[in-house]
C-alpha cells in the first residue's frame, strides 16, 4: 500500500495525544516514569522533548495521590492524562478511580465534569506472574461512571485515544502490554497498521467487526481479538466461516453490533484474558440470551482466564491463557464438525 | 485549652458582627438539621459542625474571589460559610430536586461551581488529592488562587494525605491544608490514634510550614489564614494550618459519643464557645447591644426556618433523574 504508515499501538497513543496537546492547552500528562523515560510501556514517548516538564510531569510513586490530583484538575477545567503503569495497581488507589472519578459527576447532579483519561497497562504472557498480568477489565466495567476503551490496533488506539480526549467523561483507556509493539513483550503483528498521520477519531461505544463470518461469532477485545483472527484462519481451512467482533469499547457496550452478529451465525464465542467468573464473558453472553435466545443454536462458550491468580511459570501461564487453538476447539464443538484425529 | 476571657482586638464592629452572623447561621442551620433528622425526614449519616464554627468562618475571611475549597463529609458549614444557599442545602440533606445535587448526594456530596465549593467527600482523606489537583489547575493556568483542602485529625492518619504532601511540596502547590482537629476520629480520641500531639508538625518531613491556631477564636483562625494564605500566594508552595477546635456533637447523628464525659463537652461550651466568645467582644466593647443581637438572632432563626420549609416543599426527584448525569453529553 502506497504511502502506508505503520505505527505500534504505543507510537498511535504517544501521536494522538501530542496532536492533542498542540490544540488544546488544558491536556496535560502525569504518570509514574512516563516524562524522561517515556513510558515503561512507549505510550508517551517524545511528549517531554516537545512540551516540557510543566505539562509532561513525572511523579511519585504515589497513585492514590495523583489520580486523585487528576480529579480535582480535571474538575478545575483541565484535561489530565494519567497513567497507571499497570492496572494489577489499581488495588493502592481504586479509591480514588470508582468513588471520585466516576462519581463525583453524578454527585454534583452535573455541577462539575470530570474529564480525565486514565491509561493503564493489561496483560500477560510473558511471565511476570499475578501482580503485573491481569486483565481486571470486568473490574472497571463493572463500576458506573466512567468510560472503557481497549484496542487491539494501533489505528483504533489513536483514534480512541483522541475520543477519549475530548470526551467529557473520565475514560479509562486499557492497553494491552503485548500489542504495544516493545520487543521484550513479544509483538503482535496484527496490531502494527496503518495509522493516518491527521488527527481523527473512533468512537467510543462502538464495536467493529475485524472479520465477517457465516457460523460462528468470536467476540473479544484486544489481544483476545488476535487469538480470534488467528483461529478464523484455521477454521477457514476446515470449512467453517467465523465473525470476529472486536468490541474496542467495554463501556459503552455496543451490544447491537454483538447481538445482530450473533443472530447471523446462531452461535457466540467469547474470549477473554480477564477471570472467567463473574466478568465481561459472562455480561456478553447475558446480552446474547437475555434477548436472542431463539437465534442460537448451541449454548455460548467462553474462553477465559481460569479462577487462578496468574502464576509465573511460562508452562502453568501459558496453558491458562486463551489462544487460537482453544478458540478451534470450541468452534469445531458448536458447529458440531468432528475432532480430529 | 483553657478558659479564655475576651480581649479587644484589631478588628471592626462590622467584621465581629459578621462573624457573629456567619457562625450563628451555621449553628442554628445545623440544630435544624439535627431536628430534621430526628423527625425522619433526613436520612443516612448526617455530620453535624456545632461546636467548629469558628475555623470556616475565620478562615473564608482570609479568602479572596475565586480561591477554592474542599472539604470531607462534615461540610454543610463549609458550604453555608462560602455563600452557598442555606435552601439548596438542606434540600439537599432532605433528598429533594431542589437540593445542590438534585437529591443524588446528600449531606456528604454539595458541590457549587460558582462558590468554587468542590465538595463535600465521603471518604475519609480522599478530598486531599483532589485539593493538591486543584490546587495544580490553578497554577498551571497562573491565575493566583489558592485552594483550601479541609481534613480532620483522624483523616490525618491517612496514608494519601502524606503522599499529597509530598506532591503539594515538591510541585510548591498553593494550597493550604487546614486540619480541622475536633480531637475525636469518629469516637476515638487523639490520644488513641495519633502519634504526635501536635498534626500540623508532620509537615516539617515534607518542608511544609505549618502552625496550630485556636479554632475556638475566630480572629486567631482569621489571621493565621491570612499568614498561610499570603504564603501560598507569593508562590511559596503549601502551608499546613492544624485548627484546634471541638465537635459538640456525635461523629455523626448515629452516635450517641459515649466515648467522652458529659462533663467534658458541657466544658467546652461553657467556657470555650466560639459563637459566645465573639457575642461577648461584641458586648463588651460596646459594638453592639443585646437588642441589636436578638434581632440577628431572629433574622437568622427565619432563614433557616426557611430552609427547612423548601427543604419540605422541594419535590423529591422523579426517578427518570437516575439516569441523568452519570455521563455528560459528549458535545
Amino acid at each position: 500500500m502506497e504511502n502506508e504508515r505503520k505505527l505500534t499501538i504505543a507510537r498511535a497513543m504517544a501521536e494522538a495525544t501530542a496532536q492533542e496537546m498542540r490544540i488544546d492547552p488544558s491536556v496535560f500528562v502525569m504518570g509514574e516514569d512516563i516524562a524522561e523515560l517515556g513510558g515503561v510501556f512507549g505510550n508517551t514517548r517524545g511528549l517531554l522533548e516537545e512540551f516540557g516538564k510543566e505539562r509532561v510531569r513525572d511523579t511519585p510513586i504515589s497513585e492514590t495521590g495523583f489520580i486523585g490530583a487528576a480529579v480535582g484538575a480535571a474538575q478545575d477545567g483541565m484535561k489530565p492524562v494519567v497513567e497507571l503503569m499497570f492496572v494489577d495497581f489499581f488495588g493502592v488507589c481504586f479509591d480514588a478511580i470508582y468513588n471520585l472519578m466516576a462519581k463525583n459527576t453524578y454527585f454534583s447532579g452535573g455541577k462539575f465534569n470530570v474529564p480525565m483519561v486514565l491509561m493503564t497497562s493489561t496483560g500477560g504472557g510473558y511471565s511476570d506472574a499475578g501482580q503485573h498480568s491481569q486483565c481486571l477489565y470486568g473490574s472497571f466495567a463493572h463500576l458506573p461512571g466512567m468510560k472503557v476503551v481497549s484496542p487491539s490496533n494501533a489505528y483504533d488506539a489513536k483514534g480512541l485515544m483522541t475520543a477519549a480526549l475530548r470526551d467529557p467523561n473520565p475514560v479509562i483507556y486499557m492497553y494491552h502490554k503485548g500489542l504495544q509493539g516493545m520487543g521484550w513483550l513479544g509483538t503482535e503483528a496484527g496490531a502494527i497498521v496503518h495509522v493516518p498521520e491527521e488527527s481523527y477519531e473512533v468512537e467510543i461505544g462502538k464495536a467493529a467487526i475485524a472479520r465477517e463470518g457465516r457460523d460462528v461469532t468470536i467476540v473479544s477485545i484486544a489481544q483476545g481479538v488476535h487469538h480470534g483472527l488467528k483461529a478464523a484462519d484455521k477454521l477457514a481451512e476446515q470449512g467453517i466461516s467465523a465473525e470476529v467482533v472486536d468490541l474496542r469499547s467495554l463501556v459503552p457496550l455496543d451490544r447491537d453490533t454483538i447481538r445482530a452478529s450473533v443472530a447471523k451465525t446462531g452461535r457466540l464465542i467469547v474470549v477473554d484474558e480477564d477471570y472467567h467468573s463473574y466478568g465481561v464473558s459472562g455480561e456478553i453472553i447475558a446480552t446474547v440470551t437475555e434477548s436472542n435466545m431463539a437465534d442460537l443454536k448451541a449454548a455460548p462458550k467462553r474462553i477465559a482466564y481460569p479462577d487462578v491468580p496468574i502464576p509465573f511459570a511460562r508452562v502453568m501461564e501459558q496453558h491458562c491463557l486463551p489462544n487460537a487453538d482453544k478458540i478451534v476447539a470450541a468452534a469445531r464443538d458448536l458447529c458440531g464438525a468432528p475432532v480430529p484425529a | 485549652m483553657a478558659a479564655r476571657k475576651p480581649k479587644a482586638s484589631n478588628v471592626s464592629a462590622d467584621e465581629l458582627t459578621q462573624f457573629y452572623r456567619d457562625m450563628l447561621l451555621i449553628r442554628r442551620f445545623e440544630e435544624k438539621a439535627g431536628q430534621l433528622y430526628g423527625m425522619g425526614l433526613i436520612g443516612g449519616f448526617c455530620h453535624l459542625y456545632i461546636g467548629q464554627e469558628a475555623v470556616v468562618v475565620g478562615l473564608e475571611a482570609a479568602t479572596e474571589e475565586g480561591d477554592k475549597r474542599i472539604t470531607s463529609y462534615r461540610d454543610h458549614g463549609h458550604m453555608l460559610a462560602c455563600g452557598m444557599d442555606p435552601n439548596g442545602v438542606m434540600a439537599e440533606l432532605t433528598g429533594r430536586i431542589g437540593g445542590y445535587s438534585k437529591g443524588k448526594g446528600g449531606s456528604m456530596h454539595m458541590f457549587s461551581a460558582e462558590k468554587h465549593f468542590y465538595g463535600g467527600h465521603g471518604i475519609v482523606g480522599a478530598q486531599v488529592p483532589i485539593g493538591a489537583g486543584l490546587a495544580f489547575a490553578d497554577k498551571y493556568k497562573d491565575n493566583g488562587r489558592v485552594t483550601f483542602t479541609y481534613f480532620g485529625d483522624g483523616a490525618a492518619n491517612q496514608g494519601q494525605v502524606y503522599e499529597t504532601f509530598n506532591m503539594a511540596a515538591l510541585w510548591d502547590l498553593p494550597v493550604v491544608f487546614v486540619i480541622e482537629n475536633n480531637q475525636y476520629a469518629m469516637g476515638t480520641a487523639m490520644k488513641r490514634s495519633t502519634s504526635t500531639p501536635d498534626i500540623y508538625t508532620r509537615g516539617e518531613a515534607f518542608g511544609i510550614p505549618g502552625e496550630a491556631v485556636d479554632g475556638m477564636d475566630v480572629l486567631a483562625v482569621k489571621a493565621a489564614g491570612e499568614k498561610a494564605v499570603a504564603h501560598c500566594r507569593a508562590g511559596k508552595g503549601p502551608y499546613i494550618l492544624e485548627v484546634k477546635t471541638y465537635r459538640y456533637r456525635g461523629h455523626s447523628m448515629s452516635d450517641p459519643a459515649k466515648y467522652r464525659t458529659r462533663e467534658e463537652v458541657q466544658k467546652m461550651r461553657e467556657e470555650r464557645d466560639p459563637i459566645d466568645h465573639v457575642r461577648d467582644l461584641l458586648l463588651t466593647g460596646k459594638h453592639a447591644t443585646e437588642d441589636d443581637l436578638k434581632a440577628i438572632d431572629k433574622e437568622i432563626k427565619a432563614i433557616v426556618n426557611a430552609s427547612a420549609d423548601f427543604s419540605r416543599e422541594s419535590p423529591e426527584p422523579p426517578v427518570d433523574e437516575l439516569y441523568t448525569d452519570i455521563y455528560a453529553e459528549v458535545s
